[in-house]
């Protein structure tokens, strides 16, 4: 296995520049995983990392190794496709032992490697059926064995999960994880799926437009998004954000909008103009007191907790608050935060200001 | 009664299948008549009104494949009695057998020349489609428009320039140059029916193989070629037939060495009386390869002619 590192890698296709200068390193071992809207460049990344695109420019290292202009046949990585493609013209016996042909292996040595792929995978039931008739999770069993099969240095999964019907997705991360787990093997991920991420991965790169927007373990990116995309990307429903007219010095621990004053961490950068501050939903607590009103305008029922839309004077905000507590549309109610997680940004940038809290994840961002 | 709205009716099964084999009777009637008329004798094939049924005689055949000449009551008797079948029915007409016709070489003219360019068409087809469907060719669409111009006018508008052409270069009248000439005519389909046919091969087949270890070339052979079987099954069979059939430019520009089956076939009926039978049976077994050849790849012809426009 291998730490991978993409070093000021950036692709062009003709006029359009799919990545921009990128860089993040990958540990040994890591489930690493490349998030981001489609179009944004995390499957291009992918792809240079596995050798089907040669990046434009910038260097990538494979267990130290700089193959960034090398094929793909060369680099000795595993790589599972969306589609599966699983070659249709062989069985499942067939397909898992193509890449150990390739390298020349004996026959009973092949063998031998493939009954230990299907017994790690418990498909050895259907190693001599044809791969047309399998459902979708066995299609996916078999295109895993037949990357797990030759020890790679990496996996590079292409949202391996994308084809799956929704309830055998999540069985099927649960599978992949444990795979990983036991194997130890740096896995590179790619998915648009911010759950799948923060639910899989180790460590997550946020992309978009071709640029990285943020680089960490899922909770630092779920609790100190470094900008208003990662903010809006990430969390179901997503970090609300509020906009308001206001300066903020650096030092300062409470901002004020709207009528109302609330308590944040403290800046350590000052902004004025058009800010905007952000709160997770499940940080806006009812308050009936408190200055800052907001009008419901519709409640959604989750089991144990609620999502409910309020109008306020910033723009529209949804709170995640527990299922008992009754709330009916039209009613106007006072609204609270949490300080200890509020971030600030600067609407024109969609950067994050830099505070006391958000400091030691954005250092490395 | 049951109604359903996937399944047809039974009068409207009937009716299609009506329409079928009314077509069928249709199409199949003048290569029945054909058949037939191989087996007639001469003058059973321009009996007015026509024969349906009649004594079937190898005549056309013997005819077909022997050159004779008519012989006096003497000579025959000098030559013995007859000693095979055909020896026999040609005696009876007061001939004997002077020869082989050149049948048999202009056939396998016509195999030479067919095959091989279809196999040159395949060849160069699938490559180009191949570059066509997977890399960033410059001038791409610009140059797919304009392989497929060249079949934008009859290719018999060209004859006469490429007549002279070869004529200047020697092709005249060489399987060579027919080979060449086809394949120039067929190439442009095969191009584009191929394309569309890799086009329909997920490129993660291929990459998946490059990533296994494979050069691009061996992903070419072992997983697209496979993959595209279907498609040049069918595009050789079009191709086939094409070259098989090509009658116009062959009289042009093959007259002995090359020549192929199809200018051949008229020329039978030249010498004395109109032997239809013979030019009939000289059909008949025109017929036979295409027929063989489409037969064993009806499978893949099927599936080759839909491909596509249904999804997986």
């Amino acid at each position: 296995m291998a730490q991978i590192i993409i070093k000021n890698v950036r692709k062009e296709f003709g006029d359009f520049t799919a990545v921009q200068s990128s860089s993040f390193t990958i540990e040994d071992g890591e489930f690493f995983m490349l998030l981001g809207p489609s179009g944004c460049g995390k499957t291009t990344t992918l792809r240079m990392i596995a050798g089907l695109e040669l990046p434009t420019s910038g260097e990538i290292y494979i267990d130290g190794e700089e193959v960034g202009q090398k094929p793909a046949s060369q680099r000795d990585i595993a790589f599972v496709f969306q589609m599966f493609a699983l070659y249709p013209h062989l069985n499942v016996r067939g397909n898992i032992s193509y890449p150990l042909i390739s390298q020349g292996m004996k026959k009973a040595q092949v063998k031998a490697k493939v009954a230990e792929v299907a017994n790690i995978l418990g498909i050895e039931d259907i190693l001599d059926t044809p791969v047309g008739g399998l459902s979708g999770g066995d299609r996916q069993r078999v295109a895993l064995g037949r990357a797990i099969v030759r020890d790679p240095k990496c996996f590079l999964m292409d949202e391996p999960l994308g084809a799956l019907d929704a309830e055998f997705r999540e069985h099927m991360s649960e599978e992949l994880r444990a795979l990983h787990d036991r194997m130890n093997a740096t896995t590179v991920y790619v998915t648009h799926d911010q759950l799948e991420a923060m639910q899989m991965g180790d460590k997550i790169v946020v992309m978009n437009h071709g640029v990285i927007e943020q680089f960490g373990v899922p909770q630092d990116i779920y609790d100190w998004p470094a900008t208003m995309f990662v903010a809006n990307f990430i969390g179901s429903p997503p970090m609300n954000v509020l906009h308001f007219d206001g300066a903020v010095q650096e030092g300062a621990q409470a901002v004020e909008f709207g009528g109302a004053r609330f308590a944040i961490p403290q800046q350590n950068e000052g902004a004025a103009g058009n800010l905007v501050f952000g709160v997770r939903p499940e940080h806006v607590t009812l308050s009936d007191n408190a200055p800052y009103r907001g009008r419901v305008e519709a409640a959604e029922y989750l089991g144990t907790t609620q999502i409910v839309t309020f109008d306020t004077p910033n723009g529209k905000l949804k709170a995640r608050i527990d299922a008992e507590t009754i709330v009916s549309p039209g009613e106007t109610t006072g609204l609270a935060f949490d300080p200890r997680t509020v971030t600030l940004f600067d609407a024109a940038s969609g950067r994050a200001l830099k505070s006391h809290a958000n400091m030691g994840v954005l250092g490395n961002g | 009664m049951s109604f359903s709205v996937t399944e047809p009716s039974s009068r409207t099964k009937w009716f299609a299948g009506t329409l079928v084999i009314l077509y069928a009777i249709i199409t199949i009637m003048p290569l029945l008549w054909i058949v037939a008329t191989g087996f007639k004798s001469p003058s059973d094939a321009i009996a007015y009104p026509p024969k349906v049924v009649f004594e079937p005689t190898m005549e056309g055949y013997v005819n077909l494949f022997t050159e004779r000449t008519r012989a006096t009551p003497e000579m025959l008797e000098e030559a013995g009695p007859p000693e095979t079948w055909y020896d026999e029915i040609v005696r009876e007409k007061g001939m004997v057998i002077s020869g082989e016709s050149r049948y048999g070489q202009r056939f396998l003219n016509s195999v030479i020349i067919g095959f091989g360019s279809t196999a040159l068409c395949m060849l160069l087809g699938t490559a180009a489609a191949y570059a066509f469907s997977r890399f960033r060719v410059p001038l791409k669409d610009d140059l797919l428009f304009f392989i497929l111009s060249t079949r934008m006018m009859p290719p018999i508008a060209v004859s006469i320039p490429i007549f002279l052409m070869f004529r200047q270069i020697g092709l005249n009248d060489t399987h060579l140059g027919m080979i060449l000439l086809y394949t120039a005519v067929n190439l442009s389909l095969s191009v584009w029916l191929l394309k569309g046919f890799i086009d329909e091969i997920p490129v993660e087949y291929e990459e998946a193989a490059l990533i296994d270890g494979y050069t691009r070339m061996q992903a070419f052979t072992k997983v697209v070629l496979p993959q595209a079987a279907t498609g040049i099954a069918s595009t050789a069979i079009f191709c086939l037939i094409f070259a098989w059939n090509e009658y116009a430019f062959a009289v042009l520009l093959t007259s002995g060495t090359a020549q192929t089956a199809p200018p051949f076939i008229p020329t039978i009926i030249g010498v004395g009386g109109k032997d239809w039978p013979a030019v009939a049976a000289g059909a008949t077994i025109f017929l036979v390869p295409v027929m063989v050849f489409t037969i064993l790849l009806r499978k893949h012809l099927l599936r080759g002619i839909t491909f596509g426009a249904v999804r997986k």
